[in-house]
């Protein structure tokens, strides 16, 4: 590795340390590096959103930031929301109106929703479709998701 | 309570959700390298020298090779009924002699981390001698062509299906109507790219690869030719699958380069492709151009349909042979009655990336061509566009109805339907007939709103088998193993639903794994819509097998002789008990004799059973193969309203359904998932999605800011009819496949309303239907009517502002010829109400009933 930086990431509120070459991208360090394979990459180019994660508890697209732009920030993941022997409130929605299919876009999503949900916690129908149709997603037509968030919200996931 | 038939949650969803799926990308192997592909920067040369040094010298790099160091075979053709004279048209895994397409691989560079592999690939210096390439499939068959190989036509065959005497059908005819339409390049963008790990052990002679799907029992065939060992030395392991559509899982270059790389460096080798990669790289398909007729008699019945296609394949055959164009000519008389057809595609090779299959290929190209025609004829014939389809569309009386033709080595034969039933239940259920109304009141205050629709038929349920294994453990939990492959279409749920059912076990309680082929040695696949229909079908009969045995294990347990037995609640119980309602524990404490005993209790006896017992041999399980020699013909009709934007020419999808018959529903939710999810898909390839290239060859749309996909903002909330009113004779299921018929008819459907709110029916004629090609519609309409009241009736003001005009085939002398043409006229002024005046009756009441 050519020059390495040392940085700190808390992932999911679990410190890591490690060398990093600075051209890493922050979602290549979380997937390869520190095994959070839940986040996704689909273009490298900011468009399909499947990287999205919580930085500092903003959306960001971790295939356009670097590893060492995470230096001392606190980023939350997909893994964070729940477990498969219990799903948090939003990824409960998702299975409940059938708001996937493949699921590569799905974590994406769910930490879009999640920021956006804190953020506003009894948004509008338009303003769900709004933030929904910042990500790409090729199997669900969007209406299952369009759906999922529309029930979190009303049964107060953001709160 | 039946699993079958209802909406149960998905059981791969919880690792969905949590970041916890196995995709391809998230295995990462101890000493594993990089992969990275240098690629052809040019459509078509000659190759010179390949100057690799630079990369060798570069810190990391393990290996750079070009065609020069490897002999491999060719990509080899998977589906096509006959490929030998493909074979001089086959892809090589690195090019030889020459680069035929922008993104060909030409060499391949190996490191210790992706950075350094692309930073490798960017040194490796390629010469060209440039040479004209060939832009598309009819100019490829045109004379002074330049030639893509060396003393081999550009015309690599000449696919055809016929019946009847088409000659005769169009010289008889009342009517002939006839349009070229053109359905542009598109691909499928799955949103997870490709990605493939190989691992080879030394010891064992033995290579694992994760990251194949789709058909990976065809896949390990091959690498394990290639590699020269027994495919069972090859495992392909189970994996997650962001979406296949088709383009997913096909063998490419990649795949055999990524396995030879491993043994040949002794170490994992991974590659994981980018974005502007897939784009160049992947399949595409559709890229067809119809020249089309129908030859109807004065009543407006369809005498035949004449057809002839020029099929742009890309550069090389790939694994998919002619299955596109054999597909666009088999299926494209549809669902509709005509004694004469004649198809012919010309399958030409182009400097673009080759083509394979796209949800519904053939089915959506043809489709579009064939609705295109017939609105064209119902607004020449002067009969609404619906009622020319309720004429001709094949009655329930018609059918089975054998037409004579072969489909993918098959025979077509239509099993039973109703199809103007679902035509008239799927306009009454979404209520077209007030959209029309609607769409007829926006226009009079000048907005241009139309409304649209196609009837299509699809294919599905393909064989020629599928193998399924079930096995119970000791704790009574049921394990599922099949050939086809998770894909995210939801087949994990499918076959558990079917399993359960019949082993009487609760859902959760069953665990299906696909695609994995150590599990399962045997196995076709995923794709065309035949995982439920095939897969399932086999699970089914594997499914009884296994309760037949624990039923034959459990009479002798509970020494019940030939009493009737039911599995229920993970047991075998006796009816009669059951009955009296007592539910005594086998064997204990001398209480009432046993009258139940669990599906675990059965799998441990019959493991380790005594010598001399009556019980069957173990273990609880069985594995079943289903094969089908015919397919099974789903069919749907769907439906658009759309609103365009006069000045910008863009277009907006206000109202859309689809309805299907699917013979049986194994799960309502997923099959409506695939059909919301096949129209968005449809609307991304009806307004938006293109693969363009410059005239030199060179890729246009190689991001997704250019390869536009549809998002949340332009989905319609799409409505869905999904009929089970004729269960398939193919499978004990009943079922068809439903995995395409939600994209098939989109070109179609939204082409046929913008023709709807421009008053022009018989364009558009090119999908996709880009706001430039709408404005040009638009240009076009209003410059033909300023020309037609100036040959009518020069006292008529001319229609002025976004007015738009007549469509016409042949620009009419007289003003009442005008009327036959629709009434979709849409003006600034109250000139439109003095038209409509002057609509014949007939035109004017036959308008009403649309």
């Amino acid at each position: 590795m050519t020059d390495a930086h040392s940085i700190r990431i808390t992932v999911n509120g679990t410190e890591h340390e490690l060398a990093v070459e600075p051209r890493r991208t922050l979602a290549d360090v979380l997937r390869h590096d520190l095994a959070y394979t839940g986040t996704h990459v689909g273009c490298e180019h900011g468009i399909c959103g499947a990287c999205t994660v919580l930085v500092d508890g903003l959306p960001a697209r971790s295939c356009l930031m670097f590893g060492v732009q995470a230096d001392g920030r606190s980023v939350e993941t997909v893994e964070a929301l729940g477990t498969p022997e219990e799903l948090g409130p939003l990824q409960q929605a998702f299975t409940d109106h059938h708001g996937l299919q493949c699921g590569f876009c799905t974590p994406g999503f769910l930490m879009l929703v999640t920021a956006f949900l804190r953020e506003t916690p009894s948004p509008t129908d338009e303003e769900i479709r709004e933030v929904v149709a910042s990500n790409l997603c090729r199997c669900t037509g969007y209406q299952g998701i369009l759906r999922a968030v529309r029930a979190a919200a009303d049964d107060g996931a953001g709160s | 309570m039946s699993y079958v038939g209802s909406r149960v949650g998905r059981l791969e969803d919880p690792r969905l959700l949590t970041g916890a799926g196995r995709f391809a990308d998230d295995e990462d192997r101890p000493g594993q390298l990089w992969m990275r592909v240098v690629r052809s920067q040019v459509a078509h040369a000659m190759l010179g020298a390949v100057d690799t040094s630079g990369a060798l010298a570069l810190d990391g790099i393990r290996a750079v090779l070009t065609a020069a160091d490897v002999s491999l075979p060719p990509i080899p053709v998977r589906v096509s009924p006959d490929p030998s004279d493909l074979l001089a048209y086959l892809q090589p895994v690195l090019a030889q002699g020459r680069v035929r397409y922008v993104g060909e691989p030409v060499a391949v560079v190996v490191a210790d981390d992706p950075y350094q592999a692309e930073d490798g690939a960017d040194l490796v210096a390629i010469d060209y001698a440039e040479l004209a390439p060939v832009r598309d499939a009819r100019a490829a068959c045109g004379a002074g062509a330049p030639q893509l190989f060396h003393r081999l036509p550009n015309e690599v065959a000449v696919v055809t299906a016929s019946f009847g005497d088409v000659a005769a059908a169009f010289r008889d005819a009342a009517h002939v109507v006839e349009l070229d339409v053109v359905i542009g390049r598109q691909t499928a963008v799955p949103i997870e790219p490709r990605s493939l790990l190989a691992e080879w052990d030394e010891a064992g002679q033995s290579l694992d690869v994760w990251g194949a799907t789709k058909v990976p029992h065809f896949n390990r065939r091959v690498i394990a030719e290639v590699l020269g060992i027994p495919p069972a030395q090859v495992r392909m392991h189970w994996c997650d699958a962001g979406g296949g559509f088709g383009v997913r899982g096909e063998l490419y270059p990649e795949d055999i380069l990524v396995a030879y790389l491993a043994r040949l460096l002794g170490r994992p080798v991974k590659w994981t492709e980018d974005r502007a990669e897939h784009l160049v790289a992947v399949n595409h398909s559709r890229d067809q151009a119809h020249r089309i007729a129908g030859a109807f008699d004065s009543g407006g019945r369809l005498l035949a349909i004449r057809d002839e296609i020029w099929h742009d394949n890309g550069a090389y055959i790939r694994t998919h042979g002619l299955t596109v164009p054999e597909l666009t000519v088999s299926m494209l008389p549809g669902p509709y009655r005509m004694a004469s057809f004649e198809a012919t595609a010309h399958v030409a090779v182009t400097n673009k990336t080759p083509c394979g299959t796209y949800r519904a290929p053939g089915r959506y190209e043809g489709t579009f061509a064939r609705e295109r025609m017939l609105d064209t004829a119902a607004s020449v014939l002067g009969i609404d566009p619906v009622e020319l389809r309720r004429r001709n569309l094949l009655g329930p009386g018609e059918l089975p109805c054998d037409r004579s033709m072969r489909a993918l080595g098959t025979d077509v034969v239509l099993d039973e339907g109703d199809y103007p039933g679902l035509l008239e239940r799927a306009m009454t259920e979404s209520g077209y007939l007030s959209w029309v109304q609607e769409a007829r009141e926006r226009r009079c205050a000048s907005r241009l709103v139309g409304t649209g629709m196609a009837v299509f038929l699809e294919k599905s349920g393909l064989g020629p088998y599928e193998v399924a294994e079930v096995q119970v453990d000791h704790a009574g939990r049921v394990q599922v193993t099949v050939g086809g492959t998770s894909l995210g279409q939801g087949i994990e749920t499918v076959l558990a639903q079917i399993a359960a059912d019949v082993l009487g076990v609760c859902l959760d309680n069953v665990r299906v794994i696909a695609g994995d082929t150590e599990m399962l040695g045997d196995g076709v696949g995923s794709w065309a819509s035949r995982s439920t229909v095939v897969g399932g079908s086999a699970v089914l009969r594997a499914a009884e097998a296994t309760g037949a045995l624990a039923r034959q294990a459990a009479a002798v347990l509970l020494g019940a002789g030939d009493a009737e037995l039911r599995l229920a609640g993970g047991r075998v119980n006796l009816a009669s008990a059951a009955q009296a309602g007592s539910q005594g524990q086998p064997g204990e404490r001398g209480g009432p004799a046993a009258v139940s005993v669990t599906l675990g209790e059965i799998a441990a006896a019959l493991a380790d059973r005594p010598a001399g017992t009556d019980l069957p041999p173990g273990p609880l399980g069985a594995r079943r193969e289903f094969s089908v020699d015919h397919m099974t013909y789903p069919y749907g009709v769907h439906l658009a309203q759309v609103e365009i934007d006069p000045g910008t020419g863009a277009i907006r999808v206000l109202r859309y359904f689809v309805a299907y018959e699917v013979g049986h529903a194994i799960n309502p939710a997923t099959v409506e998932g695939q059909l919301v999810g096949g129209a968005l898909q449809g609307i991304g390839g009806a307004l938006f999605e293109e693969v363009a290239y410059s005239p030199e060859g060179q890729p246009l749309t190689a991001s997704l800011i250019d390869y536009l996909l549809p998002s949340a903002h332009e989905a319609p909330d799409v409505g869905t009819l999904v009929t089970e009113d004729y269960p398939s004779r193919s499978n004990p299921l009943g079922a068809k496949g439903a995995g395409e018929g939600g994209i098939t008819a989109v070109g179609a459907a939204i082409a046929s309303a913008v023709g709807d709110a421009l008053g022009t029916p018989s364009v558009p004629t090119r999908l996709p239907i880009t706001p430039e090609r709408v404005c040009q519609l638009i240009d076009d309409a209003q410059r033909r009517i300023c020309s037609l009241f100036e040959v009518a009736d020069s006292s008529e003001d001319v229609l002025l502002g976004n007015g738009l005009g007549a469509d016409s085939i042949t620009v009419p002398e007289r003003l009442d010829k005008l009327s036959v043409l629709g009434d979709g006229f849409v003006t600034g002024s109250c000139h439109l109400r003095s038209l409509r005046e002057r609509l014949p009756e007939q035109a004017h009441e036959s308008q009403q009933q649309g």
